[in-house]
Formats: structure tokens, C-alpha cells, sequence
């Protein structure tokens, strides 16, 4: 795989940077991946090296399976299990601890101690409270918020029960998870047991490893995400729909473009907040530019795009590439998914690279620690650099053109109002387009870029082919930002793109064919969307039983594995491109792509071309279809009096 | 929503929202917040703002929170390129729409008072007549609820031409369907055209003008939104419910003929708020796909020979359309029909003439099936205007048939043949009178045709309880007279078997859950002694009625052990209707207002209330507008007890109760009667007289007030006083 001669990416802006970086000798990740090929060992999971009796390179390989041990023992079979749920356990840790990061915050913000923060959405909060057994009477907002705070930040160092909002999953979903004994009974919980039994010599049944991969992995979607989700809602506001752009175009030749990277949108709130604040506009107009230009790389920036409408300048493979135009006057970042070549690419040109977070920090950055109880000040410090680096801009500057438009701000609670309005709200019109086969189903796509394949290309092409054949996309992560810049975010591409029944349903509600549902952790308005679908009837009675499936086509971080492996366990059919971390093993890799369905109704697959992976997607969506019985057109049923009467009372 | 559509829908939002606030402030400019606003006789307010957003429009003043809202979520333009979402918002922007044009028209009602009839049918120099008022409403109602109509049609603007209207209009007539129109287009409007095409219009006929203008659309909304509060028990303000309830259960859609306007466009999203989809005849986007409504939204483009069958196919309706095999036009609403002087052809009974139905049972081998036989002069045989005596009598025979039945079918014929376009009847038995008209005759219309269509329809309805059915119809006085002679003596002999019935003697009552397709938690069950509160159905009919359909709305209810004789509650009831209230009522009494009386579905014909002061109760009918001694009206009565609630106090009833043995006969019985309308004494005096006399106050019809005496309990005590009622003297009602 790794000598397949790829091309770099479908994104002319990227390519042009990719050029001009070669101009100026920088390097970038597109070049070192092809400096550096992947270690076959270690991408197939064989490779143990959790003892210092190792590393042990373990091939499964064909017909002598027995005699492949690792010094302790362990079996290829043991070995790939436990690299899989080692990735599970990274992933559900970062998507967790974001969660934990905005629970510490919404507390403090509740107490008063976070000034700049306050409830936004009260809808929202009093939900919560009501689904939470909060009393909420005559108490005030930060009474109930205080409240939910604390049970909320309770949730991750649970060691008993069962976590919350399992009890949001379809009934029958529970009732599985309890069966197979996979409910999480904390979030944290889990993924430090993942760590002890992937120690040498603890568990050593690929079987019971990958039942604690499937736990930890329901503790990040239904927990740790879904706090992160619930609670950045009541402090940000829910999402509505917004226009947006996307691609490097958006960057300004005569504006201070500030860049906001990472995953937490705690500060960049704030930022964008100050960035708006007339002092701040007129230090820039002294410094010489027309005005502050925000805009956001990776899941930060899906944030404050799905919440202010702020621009993307691009997905993961891009931070570079944004730098490399010489017009970023500074780049701040949080937490995931930052390159560690930021600084010296920053070197090149005169971009300020700034860090907030004590638990991310990288040697030649500017370290601004974002605390909680003076936000402002430290976001005022970041725009200021940010402004004040703007008249050490130097010449080589080359932003490209491209820029698209884009609709955004699906949150679950939107798309019940969009299908509905105020008065009939519900998610009906979905379901009943499904049923009458307007929409052959609903297809998640999400995860990051990976420049072992063509940037963005496996996206484009399986949303493309997806709902081609009409199924409706809903998209989270960098994977969106792909499908933006081609355009599939706007209305006008259903009727370019899409199959006609699904095309006349985006027409009808105003919708493109492609959703934008958030950031990575926003993956939980996908399951609460699809156990809203479960609840509004005639789908089935779990989310196994609905025509969906999942996709990660050009996944790379570990927090896609475990995004993967909650899908699955939430029931749903799951495809990834690129690579596959457990192939070391026939075994594993046959349990989790085939005997996983009998035990949790989702199962992986793996299949690196975009295309034939979303014939994959679309034939398991029929199967599912035949299977409700809603695969053939029905006769349109006509009502007289007897069947009205027999109508239960709404 | 397609684009095109949404953004007209919100600019018609826009602007009929911005006419609302104009016509407010200028109202309020002139005669102040508090001044008194509404829709004539109605207990709902402005319905859809009430069922809707729950508030109550009483004073211009309170207006002004219903225009807030509608601004709030009146959305923004569409944009053209790159738009967000606009479904949900153009629903919204519907909904916002419908709440400014009842705000237009209750400041019409205010600025205008004569601009509507406000009767229920045109008046020779106005054709509108406004909001349906709750008498309309309830009497309407009923046909909604037993399903004779299964919805309605609001017709919007005019079809190209008056033949091509009245051809729509008799089609939906065809198919029952109520047909409220309003707006104009290219200077005329569909209700014009039916009237220059000498249709008669109004709520008989089932062709309703409710107003020149757009806004008058809203008063189809209003009908529909008072439907879910009134039969459905539906809260205010429970605004899911109101319009689920509606998508599921009146069958109606909009007809827009003619160029779509904005304003069209605004009112259409808020019908597809209810769940009405809208069937166009001109060339508009279409919105195909599923969701708000059952099937598609909009439908255009359709030719007007296939417009009514498109929306009722659109809206997901089966209708039943009897095929009878006559020259003209059948259907329900027909009955409402007038044939007036010099419009007629032959006119028959009436006082005119003598005239008399009858429907006797005979053995099979003396029946033969389908004969028709006028016997004497056809109405070809005459020239126009011709009177002629004439007696309808219909042989059954069948192995199911029943002696009991014969009243039941007979009873039948009055609506049968009124349902036929161009004939008028009315009464039964020897007292009929029938007119058939000069344009029916033209048609081809005969006599013979009357035994065609009791024969067909009969047959369809009844089919299960008789075999064989034929009609002889004469029309030479002599055997007229023989007949009217002969069917005297089964009269009598009926009447007396009827009267005889006991509730004591009856181990089984039957229930009727027929309004179960509107008030899902009603449940009636009727017993010989106590006819159905619609007035609709008694004993014998249900019980043929479950003869003819054994899993059908009536169903054999055993009385079981009698928990209490007096109040009338019964163990085998009280088990049965536990059940058929999906677990809403445990128990009820037949006999009694003050203690857990029966449950109401809302579509009762009279509501009885106690009078404290008068130690009596009065009872309304739904005719009478007026205030009552009980301080509500009928209309609010009827909200009270509607919707399957029991209510101490109060009980919903059917007019013939009044004067059966077992009324109230708990709480002391019709010696309790202190108040009637005028008009309900007049109905029912003969049998009042006679069973007051059965209970030894011969003269109680004169002790009984009327509105004429005094529409409050003191205005009326003292008449009660001087008249020596009965009740004053009786144990006190509260006990």
C-alpha cells in the first residue's frame, strides 16, 4: 500500500501550496509520507511491544498461526486484539477528556467563577435537568447548572452502574448492551481497564479484549462525546443552520488572519468574541489592515463554523498548507490533531504559533495557557500577538482563490425543526422518505485525512457515490470540510449530485444532500439522530434496524477507531478505507468483520476504495430495507371511517 | 417545500401579517384595547389562535401579543443563492399567516358587521357568510364524526369557466365532501360561478362562500381547529395535537384554482400545517415528497376533469360513492337541497296531496328483487307543476330479517331520497311530502327511479339483514288511501312495541363508539329508555346496526347486575366502558345529572344543566344561540361536557330522551324541568304534555320558562313561584 503511487489531493488550493511550499523548502506531511514508508508490522497490529522482553513481531502467518508467539506467549490473535483496543482507549481518552475539559469549565461557568461564559441555550439546559432528575421548581439557571455540572463531571470517575445516557439508546439497544455485558460503568473506568488488561500477562482472549474495546468505546459515544456535545450546546448555543465558507481563499490579504486549530472550542469563543471587539478592530487598523479575519483548521474550527458561521481555512492536511501562504499571522491551537512541524514551518514565514493547553505543548510555540477564570485576557493576549505579527508579514505571500460556500448547523434538535417547523416538528418527513424509498438511506461519513491516500479524494468520492444512489450523507470532522469544498454542502448540489428521490427531498426541505453535523465529538448528534429515527417508528424498534451505515474513509487518528468501534456497538455497519490495524490476525480481523454482527447487529468492514466501500454501505442499507420490508414500492393506503376510528388518540 | 414555493409563502407571510398590524392599529387607533372582538356565537375565540397558541382574543388589546408572536417567527426571505433551510421556517410562516387573517377578519367583524350574512346560506344581495358559528359547527360536526362527510375541500379563486366550477363542485358534492371557498380570481370567484349557474349554495348543500378574500381561508382552518377541541378533547394550545389530530382524521385539502398569489402560497403552508395537502390546476412547483402531509403537499397542474379525484387520492381518502343506477346526482350533500316554487315538476303529499311510505316484511317467494312498479301515472304522463297523490311501499323478505328492522329501513327513505339531486323531502311516514324538480325531469328523472334508488341503496347499506327488496310506487288516490289505512294500523302497532320497551325488561343495551374516529375516549351506550344524545341513534338501530355488522360501532353491551336502580348504573356497563374509554371512565349513570352523569362526545343535540336556585334543571338545544338560566350558552355547554368528560351538573342529550320515562329520573325527572328554548317546548310538546300528565302534573308544559320569561335563574324563579312548579317543591337537587 504504501508504494501505491498516489496523487497527493483533489484540492487545487492544497496542491498549489504544495507547490509553493517546494518553492520555499518546506516540508510537509504530504512529502514525509512519501519519504517514509509504513512499518507493514505495525500496521497490521503485530507488532507487541508492551514489555521490555520485546517489541515481538508476530505474523499470523498462514499455516503456522501455532507456532507464532511472542516471548510472553501471546498470539497474533492476542497481540492485534490488544493494539486495536489500545487505539479504542486513545481515542475514548481524548474525546473524554475534551469532555472533561468543557464539564470543569460549565461548572465554573455555573458558579460564576468563568467570567465571558453564561448558559446560552436554557431549552437545552432544563432538558437535561428534567432528563437527569434535576429538581428545577424556582431555581435559577446556574442552580440547575451547578447541578448538572457535577453530575456530569461525576459521570467520568463512575465506578459502578451503568453511565447516563445509555438510557437515551433505543430500549432494545439497552437491553443488548446489559446482555453482553458492555454497558461502561464510568467513562474513565473502562479505558484504564483497557490499559491493565493489554498489560503483559493480563487478559489474553481476544474475545473478552475486544468486549472491554466495545465498552470503552460506548463510554466515549454515549460519554464522554456526549457530554462534551450536550454541555458545549447549553454554554455555546445550539446549532442552526448558518452559512459558511471553506478552503484557504478565505484567508485575507489585508486582514489579520488569525487561525484557530485543535479540537476544544472553549477559547476560541472567547476569541471570537474579542476579535469582534471594537478595541481590538481598531489596534488592527492602526497596524494597518482593514480589519481581524478568524478562521478555523480541524474540529475547533467545525465549532465556532457550526456555532458563529466563522470560516474553515481546512481540514487536518491543510494546517500546514495554511501556514505555507504566508498570510496567517498566527495560528492558535488546543489539543489534537496538531502537527508538531507547526513552529517550524512558522519559521519560514513570520506566523506566531501559540498553545493553550498545559496538556499540549510544543517546543518553539508561544505558550499562552488558556485558564478558565480569565478567558478574555487570554484571548485579548492571543488577538493582540496575533495583530501586533501582522506588519511582519513578509512578500511571499500566495493565498489561493478557492473558497466555497457551505450550509451548516445541523444539530439533532435543528433537524426536528427543519423537517417540521415550530408547530410539527418531528422527524417523520425523514422517516416516511425512507420508507416510501425517496431516500434509500442515511450514510454517516466522518474521520480525518490521511496522506496515505489522496487528500480528500476518498471522501468526495464515496459522498458522491452515496448519494448518487440516495442516501443522505450526514458528515462530521475533517471528512465534511472535504465534501465542502467540493461544494456538496449546498443546497444547489442535490440537484447536481443527488438521485432524484433523495434530490427531491432536499428540495423540498431546503437541505443539500450532505449534512454537517459538527465536530468529531458531535458523532453523538449522529446517534441521537438515529435513535430519534428509531423513536419517530416505522424503521424498526434499534438503531441495528434502521437503513444507515458508517464510513471512515480516510481515518488515521485513534480517536477514529473508537468513533468506529461505538458505531459498531451502537449497531451500526461501519467501513473504513486507508488501512486496517488488525489484518496481523485473520481471526480478529473475521470476528470484528463478521462475528461482531450476531452480538451487536454492527459490524467493521475495511475496503480502501471509496467506491466499492460505498457499494458496501448501500447494499448492507437494502439488506436492512428488505429486512423492514420496505424494499419494494407499497400501494398508497386509503382511509374511510372504520380505519380512523381504530387510530389511537394522539 | 420547493424553493419557488417557500419564498412565496413567506413573502405572503410578510405581507398579510403587515396588513394585520395596519387593520389592528387602525382599529385600535379608533375604538381603544378594549373593545370586544370575535367570530359570531362561537365559545372558541379566534379558533386557530386559541387551539393553537392557547390565547384568548376577547379585545382588540389582545391582539397585540398574537402579532408579536407572528413577527417572531415569521422567518426571513430565501435567499437565491445558497438558501438555509426553508421548510421548517415557511411552515412557520403558514401558521403566522393564518393567525393575521383571523386578526383581519375579526377586525372586519368589528369595522363591518353586515359584511358577512352570518347565516347558513347567501342572502339575495350578499353571498358570504362568514365564519361557520358553533351551532354550524356542532350540527355539521356530526357528519364529520359518523363519516357521512369525510372532510372538506377549501376551493381558492375561480375556475375558467362557470360549467367547469359547477362540474368540480358537483363532483366533491358527489363524494360528500364539504366545499368552503373563498378569494376570487380574474374578477369573479368560484361561489359566483355556482350561483350564475343557478347552484344553490350554503351550508345545505354543502357549498359554503365564506368571504371574497384571501383571508377568508382562515375560517376553513378554524373549522378544523375547533374539530380537534370540540369532538377530539384536544387542550388549547396543545398545537401537535390540534394538527395531528387533523392530518389523521378530517380528511380535507386545498383546491386553488386559478394564478397562485403569494398570499395563496402563505395560506397553503399553513394548511399543510393540518396535514391538507393542496391540488392545484395551474402549473406551480410541486413538493412530491412525504412527510407533513400523509402523501404529497402539492400537486399541480391537474386538469379539471381530474382535479377532484387527484386530491382525494392526494389526501389518502376512500370515499364510498354509492353507484346508483338514476339520471342525476347522489350523495349527502344533496339533502340540504331546496326545490322552490316554480321549480318544480311534480310535488307530492305536502298537505297537497295525501302521501305515505311504508316497509313491510314478507315471505321470500313474495318478494321478487329489484322490481320496480309505479302503479297509476309516471310524471311523464303530466305536464310541469303537476301534483300527485303517491304512496312508496317497499317489500323485504330475507331469512335475517326482523320484524324490528322494518322502521329502520323505513326510516331510511326520507335521506335516500333527499339525497338525490333535484329532489326535496321531508317528514315520513303519511305526513311525507316530496318535490322533484323541472331540471331533474329534464334529466330523465321519473318516479320509477325512486324505487331504483331505495333498491340500490338499501341494498348497499342494509344488504345484511334482507335478501330480496322491491318497490311499488302508486299514484292513484284510492290505493294511496288504501295504503295510508293499512300502513296506520302497523304504525300503531310499532309505536306501542317501542313505548312498551323497558330498560328493566332489556338484559342487553348496545354501545355506539361511531365518534371514535373524532372523540377517541367516548363511549355512549344507549338503552331503550335512553336514545342516543346525538339524537341520531336509538336502541333498535343499534341493535340492527350490529345485526348488519357484528364487529361494526355497535356492540351488544350486557347490562349485568344492577349496581343502583334509581341512578342507573349497571355492572356490565360499567366493565364495558372501562375498556371502550381505553381505561379514561370506570363508571357512569344513566338516570342522573348530579351524580357521575353519562360522558359527551360533544356532538349531543341538547345539554341539560342543573339550576341551584330553581332546584330544577333547563336544557338547551343546539339551535338556540341565546343566552340560558345556567349563564353559558349552548356552545360553551357543549365545550363543558364535550370531549368524553363526565361532569356533575351537567349531561349531554338527545331531544326524544326528554320525554322517555327514564330521563333524569333519578334526580326526580322531567319534574325537574323548569327552563326549555321556546322553539324545543314547541317540538316536543305533544309528548312533553303527555308524559308530564303520565307523571301527574298535567299542566307542567305551562309552568316550564322559556327566554321569553328570563334568560337568568332570578328572572325566572319567580315565574316558577307563581306557577306552583313542580320542582320548588321537590328534596333539594344538591343533595
Amino acid at each position: 500500500m504504501a508504494e501505491r503511487k498516489i496523487k497527493k489531493s483533489v484540492d487545487k488550493a492544497s496542491l498549489d501550496m504544495m507547490e509553493k511550499a517546494a518553492r520555499d523548502g518546506v516540508t510537509t506531511a504530504f512529502d514525509r509520507a512519501g519519504e517514509m514508508s509504513q512499518c507493514a508490522i505495525g500496521a497490521a497490529g503485530s507488532c507487541c511491544k508492551n514489555c521490555g522482553m520485546g517489541p515481538c513481531r508476530v505474523l499470523g502467518v498462514k499455516g503456522e498461526e501455532e507456532a507464532a508467539r511472542g516471548i510472553c506467549g501471546a498470539t497474533a490473535e492476542t497481540i492485534a486484539a490488544r493494539n486495536f483496543i489500545r487505539m479504542v482507549a486513545g481515542g475514548a481518552a481524548a474525546h473524554s477528556d475534551h469532555g472533561r475539559g468543557v464539564a470543569e469549565l460549565f461548572l465554573a461557568a455555573a458558579k460564576g467563577k468563568a467570567p465571558g461564559y453564561t448558559i446560552r441555550d436554557e431549552q437545552k439546559l432544563l432538558q437535561l435537568a428534567l432528563e437527569w432528575g434535576v429538581e428545577i421548581g424556582e431555581r435559577s439557571n446556574q442552580e440547575i447548572a451547578v447541578d448538572i455540572g457535577e453530575i456530569a463531571l461525576a459521570e467520568f470517575g463512575k465506578q459502578e452502574g451503568e453511565i447516563r445516557f445509555l438510557s437515551r439508546a433505543p430500549l432494545k439497544r439497552q437491553e443488548l448492551w446489559r446482555r453482553e455485558g458492555v454497558a461502561p460503568r464510568g467513562i474513565d473506568r473502562e479505558i484504564v481497564e483497557i490499559m491493565h488488561r493489554t498489560h503483559i500477562g493480563v487478559d489474553q482472549d481476544y474475545h473478552s479484549l475486544l468486549k472491554q474495546g466495545v465498552r470503552a468505546a460506548i463510554g466515549d459515544g454515549w460519554g464522554g462525546s456526549m457530554i462534551a456535545t450536550e454541555l458545549q450546546d447549553i454554554l455555546f448555543g445550539t446549532p442552526a443552520p448558518v452559512l459558511g465558507r471553506v478552503n484557504l481563499g478565505v484567508l485575507k490579504k489585508d486582514e489579520v488572519n488569525l487561525v484557530i486549530h485543535g479540537h476544544e472550542p472553549l477559547l476560541s469563543e472567547v476569541i471570537v468574541a474579542v476579535a469582534q471587539d471594537p478595541e481590538m478592530v481598531s489596534l488592527a487598523k492602526a497596524k494597518g489592515a482593514k480589519g481581524i479575519n478568524l478562521s478555523g483548521i480541524c474540529c475547533t474550527a467545525n465549532e465556532i463554523l457550526m456555532r458563529h458561521g466563522v470560516p474553515l481555512a481546512g481540514n487536518f492536511l491543510q494546517q500546514e498548507l495554511a501556514l505555507v501562504t504566508g498570510a496567517v499571522d498566527a495560528m492558535v491551537v488546543d489539543i489534537q490533531c496538531i502537527m508538531q512541524s507547526l513552529p517550524d514551518i512558522a519559521q519560514c514565514y513570520h506566523t506566531k504559533i501559540i498553545t493553550t493547553s498545559p496538556k499540549a505543548r510544543i517546543p518553539g510555540a508561544l505558550h499562552i495557557e488558556f485558564d478558565e477564570h480569565n478567558a478574555l485576557e487570554g484571548a485579548k493576549a492571543i488577538v493582540r500577538t496575533a495583530i501586533e505579527n501582522f506588519p511582519n508579514r513578509g512578500n511571499n505571500i500566495d493565498i489561493p482563490k478557492e473558497q466555497t460556500d457551505m450550509v451548516v448547523g445541523f444539530s439533532h434538535e435543528t433537524i426536528n425543526y427543519l423537517l417540521g417547523g415550530l408547530f410539527r416538528a418531528s422527524y417523520r418527513p425523514l422517516n416516511d422518505n425512507i420508507i416510501n424509498g425517496r431516500i434509500r438511506g442515511v450514510a454517516g461519513v466522518v474521520g480525518c485525512n490521511n496522506p496515505r491516500t489522496t487528500h480528500d479524494s476518498d471522501h468526495t468520492s464515496m459522498v458522491k457515490e452515496l448519494i448518487k444512489n440516495d442516501v443522505l450523507v450526514i458528515q462530521t470532522g475533517c471528512s465534511a470540510m472535504a465534501a465542502a469544498k467540493l461544494g456538496l454542502m449546498t443546497p444547489e448540489a442535490a440537484a447536481k449530485y443527488a438521485g432524484e428521490g433523495l434530490a427531491s427531498v432536499c428540495e423540498t426541505v431546503g437541505i443539500p444532500p450532505v449534512l454537517h453535523l459538527g465536530s468529531c465529538v458531535d458523532n453523538s448528534r449522529i446517534l441521537m439522530a438515529a435513535t430519534a429515527m428509531v423513536k419517530d417508528g416505522g424503521l424498526g424498534d434499534d438503531i441495528s434496524d434502521l437503513p444507515v451505515a458508517g464510513a471512515a474513509p480516510e481515518w488515521m487518528s485513534e480517536k477514529a477507531i473508537s468513533i468506529g468501534q461505538y458505531f459498531v456497538a451502537s449497531g451500526v455497519f461501519t467501513v473504513f478505507g486507508v488501512t486496517w490495524p488488525t489484518l496481523g490476525s485473520d481471526e480478529v480481523t473475521k470476528h470484528l468483520f463478521t462475528d461482531f454482527e450476531a452480538a451487536y447487529g454492527g459490524i467493521w468492514a475495511f475496503e480502501p476504495d471509496p467506491i466499492k466501500a460505498a457499494h458496501l454501505m448501500i447494499s448492507h442499507i437494502d439488506k436492512k430495507r428488505k429486512a423492514l420490508g420496505i424494499d419494494k414500492a407499497r400501494e398508497r393506503v386509503l382511509y374511510d371511517m372504520e380505519m380512523r376510528r381504530e387510530l389511537e388518540s394522539v | 417545500m420547493s424553493k419557488i414555493i417557500a419564498s412565496a409563502v413567506i413573502r405572503g407571510a410578510h405581507k398579510i401579517v403587515g396588513r394585520a398590524e395596519e387593520k389592528w392599529q387602525q382599529a385600535m387607533d379608533k375604538w381603544g384595547a378594549n373593545e370586544p372582538v370575535g367570530f359570531p356565537n362561537t365559545a372558541y375565540y379566534l379558533p386557530v389562535i386559541y387551539g393553537i397558541l392557547g390565547i384568548k382574543v376577547e379585545k382588540l388589546g389582545d391582539m397585540e401579543p398574537v402579532l408579536k408572536r407572528c413577527r417572531l417567527i415569521l422567518p426571513p426571505p430565501v435567499r437565491e443563492k445558497c438558501p438555509l433551510p426553508y421548510l421548517g421556517p415557511a411552515l412557520d410562516a403558514g401558521m403566522a399567516t393564518l393567525f393575521a387573517e383571523e386578526i383581519i377578519e375579526a377586525v372586519r367583524y368589528l369595522e363591518e358587521p353586515d359584511f358577512y350574512t352570518k347565516q347558513e346560506e347567501p342572502s339575495d344581495d350578499n353571498l358570504w357568510l362568514g365564519a361557520a358559528d358553533d351551532v354550524i359547527l356542532r350540527k355539521r360536526g356530526i357528519e364529520f364524526v359518523d363519516g357521512t362527510a369525510p372532510g372538506f375541500a377549501a376551493v381558492l379563486g375561480a375556475a375558467p369557466s362557470k360549467e367547469i366550477a359547477v362540474n368540480i363542485a358537483r363532483e366533491l358534492q358527489q363524494k360528500n365532501l364539504y366545499v368552503f371557498m373563498s378569494a376570487g380570481y380574474n374578477g369573479t370567484s368560484f361561489a359566483q360561478q355556482l350561483v350564475e349557474a343557478d347552484v344553490q349554495i350554503g351550508w345545505p348543500t354543502r357549498l359554503v362562500p365564506f368571504g371574497p378574500d384571501v383571508s377568508a381561508t382562515v375560517f376553513a382552518a378554524g373549522f378544523a381547529t375547533r374539530a380537534a377541541l370540540s369532538f377530539g378533547g384536544v387542550e388549547p394550545g396543545d398545537f401537535r395535537r390540534v394538527l395531528i389530530y387533523n392530518k389523521d382524521r378530517v380528511f380535507a385539502f386545498a383546491l386553488p384554482l386559478g394564478f397562485v398569489t403569494d398570499e395563496w402560497y402563505a395560506n397553503a403552508a399553513g394548511a399543510i400545517n393540518y396535514g391538507f395537502p393542496v391540488i392545484a390546476d395551474t402549473p406551480i412547483p410541486e413538493i412530491l415528497p412525504t412527510g407533513i402531509c400523509t402523501y404529497e403537499h402539492v400537486v399541480s397542474n391537474i386538469p379539471h376533469s381530474d382535479i377532484v379525484a387527484k386530491a382525494v387520492e392526494v389526501r389518502g381518502l376512500k370515499t364510498s360513492v354509492a353507484e346508483i343506477p338514476i339520471p342525476t346526482g347522489f350523495g349527502a350533500a344533496f339533502e340540504g337541497e331546496r326545490i322552490r316554487k316554480g321549480m318544480w315538476y311534480l310535488e307530492c303529499g305536502g298537505g297537497f296531496t295525501p302521501m305515505v311510505e311504508w316497509v313491510t316484511s314478507k315471505r321470500m317467494d313474495e318478494v321478487e328483487d329489484g322490481k320496480v312498479e309505479v302503479i297509476g301515472p309516471e310524471i311523464s304522463d303530466l305536464p310541469p307543476e303537476s301534483r300527485l297523490p303517491l304512496a312508496i311501499t317497499v317489500q323485504v323478505a330475507g331469512r335475517e330479517l326482523q320484524e324490528d328492522y322494518e322502521p329502520i329501513l323505513e326510516r331510511q327513505i326520507h335521506h335516500l331520497i333527499n339525497y338525490t339531486q333535484g329532489c326535496f323531502h321531508n317528514g315520513q311516514r303519511d305526513i311525507g311530502w316530496l318535490r322533484v324538480s323541472k331540471e331533474v325531469f329534464d334529466k330523465g328523472f321519473r318516479l320509477h327511479h325512486i324505487g331504483v334508488l331505495l333498491h340500490a341503496a338499501l341494498h348497499k347499506d342494509y344488504g345484511r339483514i334482507f335478501d330480496k327488496l322491491q318497490v311499488r310506487l302508486y299514484t292513484e288516490e284510492d290505493k294511496v288511501k288504501e295504503m295510508i289505512a293499512k300502513a296506520k294500523e302497523v304504525y300503531a302497532h310499532r309505536d306501542a312495541r317501542i313505548e312498551g320497551m323497558t330498560d328493566e325488561a332489556t338484559d342487553t343495551f348496545y354501545s355506539c363508539t361511531l365518534c371514535q374516529s373524532f372523540a377517541p375516549s367516548h363511549v355512549c351506550v344507549i338503552s331503550p329508555e335512553r336514545t342516543g344524545l346525538c339524537g341520531s341513534y336509538n336502541w333498535m338501530d343499534c341493535k340492527a346496526a350490529y345485526e348488519i355488522n357484528p364487529t361494526g360501532t355497535n356492540q351488544p353491551v350486557p347490562k349485568g347486575e344492577v349496581l343502583d336502580p334509581k341512578l342507573g348504573q349497571f355492572k356490565g356497563v360499567n366493565e364495558f366502558i372501562f375498556k371502550a374509554s381505553r381505561g379514561k371512565i370506570d363508571h357512569y349513570n344513566f338516570y342522573s345529572i348530579m351524580h357521575d352523569p353519562m360522558t359527551t362526545c360533544g356532538c349531543c343535540e341538547c345539554v341539560a344543566a342543573v339550576l341551584p336556585l330553581c332546584n330544577g334543571i333547563m336544557t338547551v338545544h343546539r339551535e338556540y344561540t341565546g343566552d340560558t338560566p345556567c349563564g353559558m350558552k349552548f356552545t360553551t355547554l357543549a365545550g363543558t361536557v364535550g370531549g368524553g368528560l363526565s361532569t356533575p351538573g351537567f349531561v349531554g342529550h338527545g331531544k326524544y330522551n326528554i320525554c322517555q320515562r327514564k330521563f333524569l329520573i333519578g334526580d326526580g325527572g322531567l319534574l325537574r324541568m323548569v327552563w326549555m328554548p321556546k322553539a324545543l317546548k314547541e317540538e316536543i310538546s305533544q309528548r312533553f304534555k303527555d308524559r308530564a300528565a303520565e307523571m301527574g302534573v298535567p299542566d307542567l308544559f305551562d309552568r316550564v320558562a322559556d327566554e321569553t320569561v328570563g334568560t337568568s335563574e332570578e328572572a325566572i324563579i319567580s315565574f316558577l313561584q307563581e306557577k306552583e312548579h313542580p320542582a320548588l317543591a321537590l328534596e333539594s337537587i344538591l343533595e
